[in-house]
């Protein structure tokens, strides 16, 4: 009880309620405007960050990394075109739900399976909590490095038909971590003379070059458009009473949504697809599904919703981001020497317990805000693209340059901007690009660290922990080949 | 997560190519541009982690044209690539903007970048040219003013008058 009060009191501050209420707020306008998202948002906002407490920063981004998705339904079921490339699965039922005439209900339902996966989500935090600061003080350096290295290769893997390119961005991105002076000879690497080189390139500006500049440009480069809504009437809380009625298809999507998003690099897409199809598997009229389903489109809002919170225990209990969000609210961490990982477990919990509660409050406060003002936001979807990629790209400016004022640094943000752009336009994967660069960086500290202790290479996995995760490793491998010996066998025998 | 396509985009073939190259050069680069000893280990040697870096890039994206090499692209790799090229006109913008900042101050500067932009977007409507005017305003006033981001005042506001001067250095 003692933690909860103590806790409460490190919330219990205007700026952490103002930067709550902004950071849900906004996190749920910039959702419903497609084409940024909470990737842009978070990038765009990161430097701004660094002036304030940490638990007011964090606080902000997790509102709009936790708030964006609920946006995001709007445009998907009213205008079929989803807010954030999550919410795409929502236009399968949610546009034919409006289509024949149920969008309040299909809305309604979004928002009320959002809040239950958001919900469900914190409390599986809160229950896991003393679970991992019982087992997080045992990673140490080599464990750490491990779980790293089984993080990014989830992530090469998760992408499916790119894996070889995925790889190589990967690299790219640990190769990107490289540059610059090395920690412990202090011997340059990759500067080729270029003093502006000898402080490395930081994540910060990849991030924005890769994100926002990027997406600006796409904005700015392809036709614009505004998407036409009408006007909703009505109250949207009878979505809540419908949910009930589902409540298995709820349960089961929100635990499929937190046990992916506890898992690097696997995510909300794993996560819906797995509980869009159990959703399918159990229902008396699977053939509803994809047609106008209310178990669909509850699938699908459940279960992403419930990743944010899922995504923050690899972060709090190891130091290691699952995906891009995460590995940019690391750098706020890092900005303010709290170190995500065992430590911050034994020694802050309340700092750790006060994010959760943090979590849950903005998913009460999203809910309400939306049930009030879902007609408002459909006047922000008809902003016209091109004009959103003026704001972006005027919004970067200040992410990047912010940071030290540094012209280089903005150039080098455009570049990436230029190479995001092209990524983008070939649907190439950003993401391995961001975690190459954090979890390089882990795994080059951790390897040095760990190899100064152990005799043999088999040293490394003499613990317990260690040694399970080589096997996931290995199993995680193993399986992708046979996977492929499948797919070649079943292609053959076409 | 995407499957596998059955043709390779415009430019796909190109850019993976493009990437192996200079992966390739990186490589090459390697012995001057980072330390390896004879003494010490493999792990602890600088050059060590920029190796698996650019082995990987070098290692996948051979793999992945050789794995691709039979893979007839889509047509349209002209037009592809003159796209990409249209993305250096709003990099040239920014860029100007970037400069413009620390000499004619952030809010003149944003409220002409926005204006601008919107006018070289082909918003001729006096509403949407006042929004892009007004977003420009608001950004300054969110984040120099409100936030207080570090971003210096311009090198045109010298010349205002002694109060005035303090007030835009500090707040716009």
């Amino acid at each position: 009880m003692d933690l909860f009060f103590s806790s409460l009191e490190i919330l219990a501050r205007w700026d952490v309620l103002i930067a709550l209420i902004v950071g849900s707020v906004g996190g749920v306008i910039i959702g419903a405007i497609p084409g940024v998202g909470a990737a842009v948002a978070i990038a765009i906002l990161l430097p701004a960050t660094f002036s304030l407490d940490p638990i007011v920063g964090l606080t902000a981004l997790l509102g709009i990394y936790g708030s964006s998705m609920y946006g995001g339904a709007i445009p998907a079921i009213l205008v079929n075109t989803p807010g954030t490339a999550v919410n795409a699965l929502t236009t399968y039922d949610g546009y034919p739900m409006t289509q024949r005439g149920e969008g309040r209900r299909a809305l309604s339902l979004a928002y009320s399976a959002s809040f239950f996966g958001g919900v469900f989500a914190v409390v599986c935090l809160i229950f896991l909590s003393p679970i991992l600061a019982a087992i997080a003080p045992h990673f140490g350096s080599r464990e750490i490095f491990l779980a790293s290295l089984l993080g990014i290769i989830l992530v090469v893997l998760a992408h499916r038909g790119q894996i070889l390119i995925a790889g190589a961005l990967a690299c790219f991105g640990i190769w990107l971590n490289t540059i610059g002076l090395e920690p412990i000879q202090y011997s340059k690497r990759y500067t080729f003379g270029q003093s502006w080189l000898s402080g490395g390139v930081d994540l910060i500006v990849v991030v924005l070059g890769l994100f926002a500049i990027s997406q600006a440009i796409v904005l700015l480069v392809d036709e614009n458009r505004a998407p036409r809504t009408g006007t909703l009437s009505g109250g949207l809380f009878q979505g809540f009473k419908e949910l009930f009625q589902h409540k298995r298809v709820a349960s089961v999507s929100a635990s499929f949504g937190v046990m992916m998003g506890m898992i690097p690099g696997v995510g909300e897409f794993t996560a819906q697809f797995m509980s869009y199809t159990a959703a399918r598997r159990g229902s008396k009229t699977p053939e509803l599904f994809g047609n106008g389903a209310p178990e669909g489109l509850i699938a699908s809002e459940a279960s992403n919703n419930a990743v944010p919170a899922a995504a923050m225990i690899p972060l709090l209990a190891l130091g290691i981001p699952g995906e891009a969000l995460t590995a940019m609210m690391l750098s706020v961490f890092y900005v303010h020497n709290v170190v995500p990982g065992p430590q911050l477990f034994q020694n802050q919990m309340d700092f750790v317990v006060a994010l959760y509660i943090a979590l849950l409050l903005l998913n009460v406060m999203v809910v309400i805000f939306l049930l009030f003002s879902t007609n408002l936001l459909l006047k922000i979807i008809q902003i016209p693209t091109r004009f959103l990629g003026i704001i972006i790209l005027t919004l970067s400016f200040v992410g990047v340059y912010s940071l030290r004022n540094s012209t280089i640094d903005c150039a080098i943000a455009a570049g990436f901007g230029v190479f995001g752009f092209i990524l983008k336009r070939l649907n190439l994967p950003i993401v391995p690009i961001i975690l190459g660069m954090v979890l390089g960086g882990i795994m080059e500290a951790k390897l040095r660290t760990s190899m100064m202790r152990v005799k043999t290479p088999f040293d490394m996995i003499d613990r317990p922990i260690a040694f399970i995760l080589f096997l996931l490793i290995l199993a995680v491998l193993g399986s992708h080949v046979w996977r492929m010996w499948k797919d070649r066998n079943s292609t053959e025998d076409l | 997560m995407s499957t596998e396509p059955t043709k390779a985009k415009p430019g796909e073939m190109l850019f993976v190519g493009l990437f192996f190259a200079v992966s390739a050069y990186l490589l090459t680069q390697i012995g001057d541009q980072a330390k390896f000893s004879a003494k010490g280990k493999l792990f602890a040697q600088p050059a060590f982690w920029p190796g698996v870096g650019v082995i990987g890039m070098v290692g996948f994206t051979a793999l992945h044209l050789l794995t691709h090499m039979k893979q007839r692209a889509k047509s349209g790799l002209g037009s592809e690539v003159v796209i990409w090229l249209r993305a250096f006109e709003f990099v040239g913008w920014f860029m100007i903007y970037v400069i413009a900042v620390p000499r004619i101050g952030y809010l003149p500067s944003t409220v002409l970048f926005t204006f601008l932009l919107a006018l070289r977007m082909g918003y001729r409507s006096l509403a949407m040219l006042g929004w892009s005017a007004a977003s420009g305003v608001a950004i300054v006033i969110i984040f120099k003013t409100l936030l207080g981001v570090k971003i210096p005042g311009g090198a045109l506001y010298e010349h205002l008058p002694d109060g005035l001067r303090n007030f835009m250095i500090m707040g716009f």
